[in-house]
């Protein structure tokens, strides 16, 4: 059994209240930094600890910190992003759902860090009843001295709300979450100004993830040195992945990161195996991330065994690699059809764009009606050709990152596989069934260099 | 908010909108959370609660009524409204049926739910039954996936739908003939 950090508690009783919450160690990260640390100290030991971005791009949490600008007399804010909307990802519900006071202790010891007025956790709106089991462990902080003015006798004061969202997957992205939190249409803004010098009310900011922000509670009891020898090279610590698609044992796990790609599918422990039929494909990190075959999942292209970290998921670049992500990990079975698939996440892009781009407004429609010619047989060969054109002129060209992350699980799913994509072509008539590979899976032609 | 908020707003013809005296006062609890010159950051909370005190929708006097709450202007509410997926701005059945779409949904058979849904209500994703029951609507990832297919109706969420399940869900909802929304406890 691997070490749990974030849930080793979560199946105790009364765990989701303060009091059973308590009775298991909780908001000793509070009393610990509060009465015996300073804010640079807590930064200091976020710094050691390697912990990384857990949103999706893994950039380092104490460098996000040192980086926030501190003008005298303007108050800052930490925001926490609960907007949870990459599909394939859902460990921030479950880590709220179940042990919410450990995001709000988390809340209360990186405000201290940061020097934070308050804090605000920006929840998607379809969470609503999550949204109201954290309120109700706000009330129960505030209630208890956590929250409020002078927390602890220490002279910190801090407050904590929860903000509702209304649907719209763009507002994860940081800087569309904070013209949501203002009220606005969750248009991203051009960078910089960043949101640590520029962020909420345009006062300096630090927008994190939930499992980032729950993850400083262990970095703070136990120091970033022990947090730290958890892992492999620059992966340290622990990981939430959330596993769904075709598998056994769909569900939330704590990773310590390093397991190998092989035991988090395979072992009862986590995945426990494809369900059914054979293996055909992984998105490992949410939908964003490229799609790669099942083998070069498990292997990377040069033969070595691939493990869950940032290093060795994303070996081999986007020519055969792919991405730790949001850790929104799923996979294909061989009765499902890549094409289709593609089509499914091309329509997600272009519903989800917000629409100031053009690169991204339109390409994503584009690639949104070419996929379904191409699935429902009505496609051209050229159409393939199109489709790589399009996405490469879509990447890189936009004012936020929704648009990388329409094109590269199209692009990925060319590269992989365009035979597939050519079957449909092809054999127009027996595509034109929903369930054409459920009957008779694809016989892809596996490239000698990753057999 | 000042005594000065009169929270009736009408338009000539259509249906008045006025807040309730709990929802005016949960309104109050949710502007306290932001600066004092920053309560327009409380428009999309208020609006979630106009819409379950409105039938599940945002008809313009709902609209209306939020945009003098917090002092906006009707524009600056309309725009907001119109960007977020959970504001309907057209009336919705009793029981709003919001099946997911998305692809980790779809490897788990979310198509064949949407395909039975539509066949039981004799309706297409987007329409109403002609009873005013139901509403069927496919949406994007729900954060469920690993109880797939899902679908969402107000604050709920039915994981791991079968045919089975999904008409039992059905015949119970029937039975309630209850109005769910988003900010149902
Ligand atoms: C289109 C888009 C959607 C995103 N969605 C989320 C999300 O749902 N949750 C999240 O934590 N980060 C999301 N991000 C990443 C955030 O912009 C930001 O990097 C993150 O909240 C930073 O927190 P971290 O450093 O703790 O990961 C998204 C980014 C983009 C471009
Ligand atoms: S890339 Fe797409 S989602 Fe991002 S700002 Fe441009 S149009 Fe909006
Ligand atoms: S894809 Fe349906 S809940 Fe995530």
């Amino acid at each position: 059994m691997g070490r749990k950090l974030l849930f080793e508690h979560i199946t105790k009783p009364g765990i989701q209240g303060l009091e059973g919450y308590r009775a298991n160690g909780g908001y000793r990260s509070v009393e610990k930094a509060l009465k015996t640390m300073s804010p640079e100290a807590v930064v200091e030991e976020v710094k050691k600890s390697g912990l990384r971005g857990r949103g999706g791009a893994g950039f380092p949490t104490g460098m996000k910190w040192s980086f926030l600008a501190k003008p005298p007399g303007v108050p800052r804010h930490i925001v926490c992003n609960a907007d949870e909307s990459e599909p394939g990802t859902f460990k921030d519900r479950y880590l709220m759902e179940r042990i919410p006071h450990l995001l709000v202790e988390g809340m209360i010891t990186s405000g201290f860090a940061l020097g934070a007025e308050s804090g605000y956790i920006y929840i998607r709106g379809e969470y609503f009843y999550v949204h109201r089991i954290l309120e109700r462990a706000i009330a129960e902080a505030y209630a208890a001295g956590w929250l409020g003015k002078n927390i602890l006798g220490s002279g910190f004061d801090f407050d904590l709300h929860m903000h509702i969202g209304a649907g719209a997957y763009i507002c994860g992205e940081e800087t569309a979450l904070l013209e949501s939190l203002e009220g606005k249409r969750g248009n991203p803004r051009i960078k910089p100004p960043f949101p640590a010098v520029k962020g909420l009310y345009d006062r300096p900011t630090v927008v994190n993830n939930v499992e980032t922000i729950a993850a400083v509670v262990p970095i703070v009891n136990d120091g970033g040195e022990e947090y730290a020898k958890i892992g492999v090279g620059k992966s340290t610590g622990t990981k939430l992945i959330s596993a769904g698609g075709n598998i056994k044992r769909p569900g939330v796990y704590e990773i310590e990161l390093g397991i190998t790609c092989d035991e988090f599918l395979n072992s009862d422990e986590y995945c426990g195996g494809i369900e059914g039929r054979a293996l055909k494909a992984v998105v490992p990190g949410g939908s964003s991330v490229p799609i790669i075959p099942g083998e070069l999942f498990l292997k990377t292209a040069a033969g070595e065994t691939r493990l869950m970290t940032y290093e060795s998921l994303s070996d081999g670049g986007f020519a055969t690699g792919s991405m730790l992500g949001s850790g929104g990990f799923y996979a294909y079975n061989d009765a499902q059809c890549i094409v289709r698939s593609t089509w499914n996440h091309a329509r997600f892009y272009h519903h989800e764009s917000c629409g100031q781009c053009s690169p991204c407004r339109e390409g994503t429609g584009w690639m949104e009606k070419l996929l379904h010619r191409i699935e429902n047989g009505h496609g051209h060969m050229e159409d393939i050709d199109l489709l790589w054109d399009i996405q490469r002129r879509i990447e890189g060209n936009t004012i936020c990152p929704l648009g990388d992350a329409a094109a590269w699980p199209v692009a990925s799913a060319i590269r992989h596989f365009r035979d597939e994509f050519e079957y449909h072509v092809k054999y127009p008539t027996k595509v034109k069934d929903p369930d054409h590979f459920a009957k008779e899976p694809f016989k892809r032609e596996l490239k000698a260099s990753y057999a | 908010m000042g005594a000065t908020i009169k929270a009736v707003t009408t338009r000539e013809g259509t249906k008045p909108f006025a807040f309730s005296e709990a929802a005016l006062a949960e309104c109050r609890s949710i502007i306290a959370r932001y600066p004092a010159e920053r309560s327009k950051s409380a428009l999309i909370p208020i609006l979630h609660i106009a819409q379950s005190e409105n039938d599940g929708w945002l008809s313009v006097n709902a609209m209306d009524a939020v945009a003098q709450v917090l002092g906006l202007k009707h524009i600056e509410v309309y725009e907001v409204a119109s960007f977020y997926s959970m504001f309907n701005l057209h009336p919705v059945g009793t029981y709003h049926l919001e099946v997911c779409q998305t692809s980790p949904c779809m490897i788990r058979g979310s198509e064949k739910i949407v395909g039975h849904l539509s066949k039981k209500l004799g309706i297409q994703p987007g329409e109403t039954t002609k009873d005013g029951m139901f509403t069927l609507k496919t949406v994007e990832c729900l954060g469920s996936c690993g109880s797939a297919p899902m679908l969402q109706c107000g604050a709920k969420y039915y994981e791991d739908l079968t045919p089975e399940k999904v008409d039992a869900m059905l015949d119970a909802m029937r039975a309630e003939n209850k109005r769910q929304t988003y900010t149902d406890r």
